[in-house]
């Protein structure tokens, strides 16, 4: 064993009760960045995965239709014009079998989904509701949304007269599995569709509105026939949407929006939450470091005489500082271990007690390896700087000096 | 000619820069090779001031020290620290044996300190040593568990554990009662006779004193005698 090592623990060893108290106080700090952090990320990744389950993480659509004045201003006359917004209507993407093939080769994107989309209107003997129309492939439309594991009955994978509707539309209709319901979009023409599945996206709004058919029905409906209104994108890692649809933006001209940019209420606040989580954090390191520093400081006073025969017996200064680092490194680990486990064993019983009616836990808890190995290496940071003083000091120590004022 | 343990030329130490305190003067002697010295002056005359000197704790004003035939002005702290380690032992009144280790151990440290490591062979050799100190029995025991004599028989071990060619000895029986003041002086006769290690032991005693082989004595920092003992055992 390395001296500095021998020393180290033996001093730790000796001043047992000194050592408990930091080895706990370090403990409680790890435990609360652990809790807290766990706890935070639980709630973000749980609040995001909320609003996706719902909502693309980019839709690329063709530029809105500007409406321009007719007449233009010249350097003779000025020109009073009120240009109105002109009225949207459901628009291909030009060239969009090209467009798709470009943007699933795009660095970060995992899928992608052809989408036909416009309004409409479900009728079922006198009950009647605007929904929202959305023709896809099954398949790739299923890779953007949970929808298949949404199911409450039947399936999602629309035959050409069949469709898949939101729990909350079907109450309001009136249907199940097998019901026929009308649908229109406005003109003379409607159809009758077949309901062959009802799912629940937990999203009362999305269940009420959304009407999935297949590509070819919607397109019929919609009168787009061979055209899609917009393709919807998901990507590996949800936080890197916004520069991916920047990207999309730039390489096609096409309108893309990110959830974020629809998000950036949600955004800000999921900002704020983390910032005010590692200002916390960030008090509680400094409250670590403090008491193990203190400590510490003690420990060297106390040991001013021992130092300095070690010194006379030839210890290295360099040693000296190693016993002192050390030991700030072994209190930092140890609590962070005992605290990583008592944030987990914390977050648990949390987790535990509070639920929700149907089991599962209000909080989800995020605790990681990860975590606990950040904590640990910051705890071990901390514990090693916060000993950077003290073992200066102890190195700096004048051995005749100590000795004789022993 | 063998080279002495210790030769001093000309040492000075004087504290403060405003008001400057000569604590030692031009001093000047050597010490052979195996040589039981004893150091003796009144209190405060610069005895402590020149043991830390000597045991390369301190730096003199001027001068040159030269320990085991090494000239140690120009060395820096390092080379202070291995030549400490090697070549000298200490001996202090108040012991200094580390709380947190056991005898062992603490006969240990030396050996540690100079390896970087801990390795079977040196608790062997301390052991060995503890034995012939007469404390085998504590060797486990913690210094706190054990009596003042017992200590300084430790400290004893520990400062010939490296077998150095000098052991410095600040008042080692000062707080000792005469039985087991005499014990340990014969323990370090014993080692010096055996080991041809050479002593340098300051002490208020004039019964000790009388039974070294050499008395020097020092008043306000200048060496006022310095004589063979004639009665040496
Ligand atoms: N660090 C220091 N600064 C100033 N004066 C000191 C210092 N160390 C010792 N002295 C002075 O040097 C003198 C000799 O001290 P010391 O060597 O301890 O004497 P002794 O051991 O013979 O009793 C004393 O007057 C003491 O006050
Ligand atoms: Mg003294």
């Amino acid at each position: 064993m390395p001296i500095s090592w021998f020393l180290a623990l033996r001093f730790l060893r000796e001043g047992r009760a000194q050592s408990a108290l930091i080895v706990l106080g370090a403990a409680v700090g790890v435990a609360v960045m652990v809790f807290l952090s766990a706890l935070i990320g639980g709630l973000q990744t749980s609040l995001v995965a909320q609003t996706l389950g719902t909502q693309a993480h980019i839709v690329v659509r063709p530029a809105d239709e500007l409406a321009r004045p007719m007449l233009r201003a010249t350097a003779a006359t000025d020109v009073l014009a009120r240009v109105e917004r002109t009225a949207q209507r459901a628009r291909s993407i030009d060239r969009w079998q090209h467009v798709l093939a470009r943007l699933s080769h795009m660095p970060g994107v995992t899928a992608v989904s052809p989408v036909v989309a416009g309004p409409a209107i479900a009728t079922r003997a006198n009950a009647t509701r605007a929904v929202l129309l959305i023709g896809a492939e099954a398949a790739r439309f299923a890779a953007i949304y949970p929808i298949r594991r949404r199911m409450v009955s039947g399936g999602y994978d629309p035959s050409r007269t069949g469709c898949v509707i939101g729990r909350e539309l079907a109450a309001d209709l009136g249907v199940s599995v097998g019901d026929k319901l009308r649908l229109s979009t406005g003109g003379e023409s409607s159809e009758m569709y077949t309901v062959e599945g009802v799912f629940d996206l937990g999203n009362r709004e999305v269940n009420r509105r959304w009407l999935l058919v297949a590509t070819r029905s919607a397109q019929s409906l919609l009168d787009l026939s061979g055209g899609v209104t917009s393709i919807e994108l998901r990507v590996a890692s949800v936080f890197e949407a916004e520069s991916i649809a920047a990207a999309v933006r730039s390489s096609t001209g096409l309108v893309a929006d990110s959830w974020m940019q629809s998000n950036a209420q949600l955004l800000v606040a999921l900002r704020s939450q983390s910032s005010s989580s590692e200002v916390i954090q960030v008090f509680v390191i400094l409250a670590v470091a403090m008491g193990i520093a203190s400590v510490l400081v003690v420990s060297v006073a106390q040991k001013r005489r021992e130092i300095g025969i070690l010194r006379a017996m030839g210890t290295r200064r360099s040693t000296i500082v190693s016993v002192f680092l050390l030991q700030g490194a072994i209190v930092g680990v140890v609590g962070s271990l005992v605290g990583a486990g008592l944030g987990a064993g914390l977050g648990a019983v949390f987790a535990g007690v509070a639920r929700n009616a149907d089991g599962t836990p209000t909080f989800p808890f995020a605790i990681s390896w990860a975590l606990i190995g950040r904590s640990s290496l910051l705890a071990l940071a901390t514990g090693v700087l916060a000993a950077a003083l003290p073992a200066r000091s102890a190195a700096r120590l004048d051995p005749a000096e100590a000795i004789r004022n022993g | 000619m063998v080279e002495p343990v210790v030769l001093l030329t000309d040492v000075s130490k004087s504290y403060g820069t405003t008001i400057v305190t000569d604590v030692l003067r031009a001093l000047n002697f050597r010490l052979e090779v195996g040589e039981f010295a004893a150091l003796i002056g009144p209190s405060g005359s610069g005895k402590s001031t020149l043991l830390n000197i000597l045991g390369l704790l301190d730096r003199p004003t001027s001068g040159s020290v030269c320990i085991a035939g090494v000239e140690t002005t120009t060395l820096d702290d390092a080379a202070l620290t291995g030549l400490r380690g090697t070549t000298l032992g200490f001996v202090f009144q108040f012991h200094h044996l580390l709380s947190g280790l056991t005898a062992v151990e603490n006969v240990m440290m030396p050996m540690l300190a100079a390896k970087g490591r801990r390795t079977r062979s040196m608790e062997q050799r301390a052991l060995a040593l503890l034995d012939r100190v007469g404390l085998r029995s504590l060797a486990r025991s913690l210094p706190s568990q054990m009596s003042g004599g017992q200590q300084q028989r430790v400290a004893i071990a520990r400062a010939l554990v490296m077998g150095p060619p000098l052991v410095l000895a600040d008042e080692p029986t000062g707080n000792l009662d005469t039985k087991t003041a005499d014990g340990v002086f014969a323990l370090m006769r014993e080692f010096n006779v055996e080991q041809r290690v050479a002593f340098l032991m300051v002490t208020h005693d004039p019964r000790l004193a009388a039974r070294c082989d050499r008395t020097i004595e020092l008043v306000d920092g200048r060496i006022v005698a310095d004589r063979k003992t004639t009665t040496a055992p």
